[in-house]
């Protein structure tokens, strides 16, 4: 009978309503991670502002100022991209968007150099494993971003730097704009280039400042401090964006399964309609059939 | 004695870690201890690793221990940076003492001078943290 051809639909059904239980699921989570995430980053304001807003006037002040992390090389052999990515997937075209800005910007330099992977996040390592190895690799960091894991990846990016075995270092993360829009982001972080004072607001009011020792000397020790800072600040930009993509993700695919429900108990119904009808045909042909007999 | 305080921020990258009016701080500076108290000249200062003190509105004295960093003052406003800072009383005096012996053990061990340098920072926490724990 047409009622196995039911059972089947129903079966379907169940298995693609416990899909979008799942779905449903990792986007409520991932929508409370992406508020954590926020908060973070908000909290991680105060410091990356004012040590920017310090070095832009130190910087300013400053003549002459001679450290490694800014001497820019003439003989540029190798290039390092920090490349700061997810460790799970399932959140969309977040690692493949970050990986193909990479290839993008590799690509574009026409100075056709080698180049060097340091993988932030098991997603680029992965990638790149595949694709001729990374120099360095820092993994499963969790949900939680810590400044620690930021400056040990500055430490591991300044040490390589000042050894030469990278001559300058990009940093590469999405930008978290809002959960539908995360845009790949290729800056700059080695050689270091300090902030410019931001002429526009009123905080350019000209203040004689002591400084303990020299504004030169403060200035140095507060070089490898930026590097950390811009790190960590991509770290938690990258989380952000992470948590954003996971969120429209799998609100499109609990989306999805919803229609794909509706369809199967279209089809379903029309099915257990057909075999009701056979049925009735059947009844109804029996019946003239004993009458006429 | 309200109308002789400043403000005190302590700032790291994770949070504002401490904010309120002091009477008195005295902080760790690159060159020697450095005391600010209300009306101090603008001031940006390097700071090193060690125990900053202050003194809260009731005039209690209280100790933290920083990782180094820089200190801005202006207008009555004293901003710490440092990369790690913590309380006196929110420290884990057995962890400490813990990393002050490892980082002895690896000054004694003498490896390259990369290891031995950051043993010498290692102690140096361990140590700023035991004093502003009051455990040494």
């Amino acid at each position: 009978m047409a009622g196995a051809g039911v059972r089947e639909f129903k079966r379907r059904i169940r298995s693609v309503k416990n899909t979008q239980q799942i779905t449903k699921a990792m986007e409520m989570v991932a929508a409370a991670k992406l508020r954590r995430a926020q908060e973070s980053a908000e909290a991680s304001r105060p410091y990356t502002e004012t040590l920017q807003g310090t070095l832009a006037r130190l910087a300013a002040v400053s003549f002459d100022v001679r450290h490694p992390l800014l001497d820019k090389r003439e003989d540029v052999r190798k290039i390092g991209y920090v490349i700061v990515t997810a460790d799970r997937g399932l959140c969309g075209a977040y690692n493949t968007n970050i990986i193909r800005t990479v290839d993008q910007s590799v690509q574009e330099d026409d100075r056709n150099l080698e180049t060097g992977i340091i993988a932030v996040g098991r997603k680029a390592r992965d990638f790149y494993r595949k694709r001729g190895g990374v120099d360095a690799e820092f993994v499963n960091l969790g949900d939680n971003v810590s400044y620690a894991d930021a400056r040990e990846v500055a430490q591991y990016v300044m040490n390589a730097y000042e050894n030469g075995e990278v001559d300058e270092v990009y940093l590469v993360y999405a930008r978290f704009v809002n959960a539908l829009r995360q845009i790949p982001t290729v800056t700059q972080l080695l050689p270091l280039e300090t902030p410019e004072e931001d002429t526009s607001s009123e905080s350019t009011r000209v203040i004689d400042y002591l400084y303990e020792p020299s504004a030169e000397e403060i200035l140095l020790t507060l070089l490898p401090k930026y590097v950390g800072s811009q790190i960590y600040h991509a770290m938690l930009e990258g989380k952000a964006s992470e948590h954003g993509a996971r969120m429209t993700a799998m609100g499109n695919a609990t989306e999805n399964a919803g229609e794909i429900i509706d369809n199967l108990e279209l089809a379903m119904n029309k099915a257990r309609q057909a075999a009701i009808t056979d049925e009735i045909l059947d009844i109804v042909g029996g019946a003239e059939a004993l009458k006429n007999a | 004695m309200a109308e002789s305080t400043f403000m005190l921020e302590i700032v790291t990258p994770e949070q504002i870690l401490f904010r309120d009016e002091v009477q008195f701080m005295v902080a760790p500076g690159a060159e020697g201890e450095l005391g600010i108290m209300k009306n101090h000249a603008p001031l940006v200062a390097a700071l090193d690793i060690g125990v900053l003190r202050y003194k809260n509105t009731s005039g209690t004295q209280k100790k933290m221990a920083l990782s180094g960093g820089f200190m801005e003052v202006i207008d009555n406003v004293a901003r710490v940076l440092a990369e790690t800072a913590e309380h006196g009383e929110d420290i884990d005096i057995l962890r400490a003492k813990a990393a002050k012996e490892r980082a002895e053990r690896r000054l004694q061990a003498r490896e390259d001078s990369l290891n031995l340098a950051r043993a010498e920072m290692a102690l140096k926490r361990a140590i700023s943290r035991l004093k502003a724990a009051e455990a040494l």
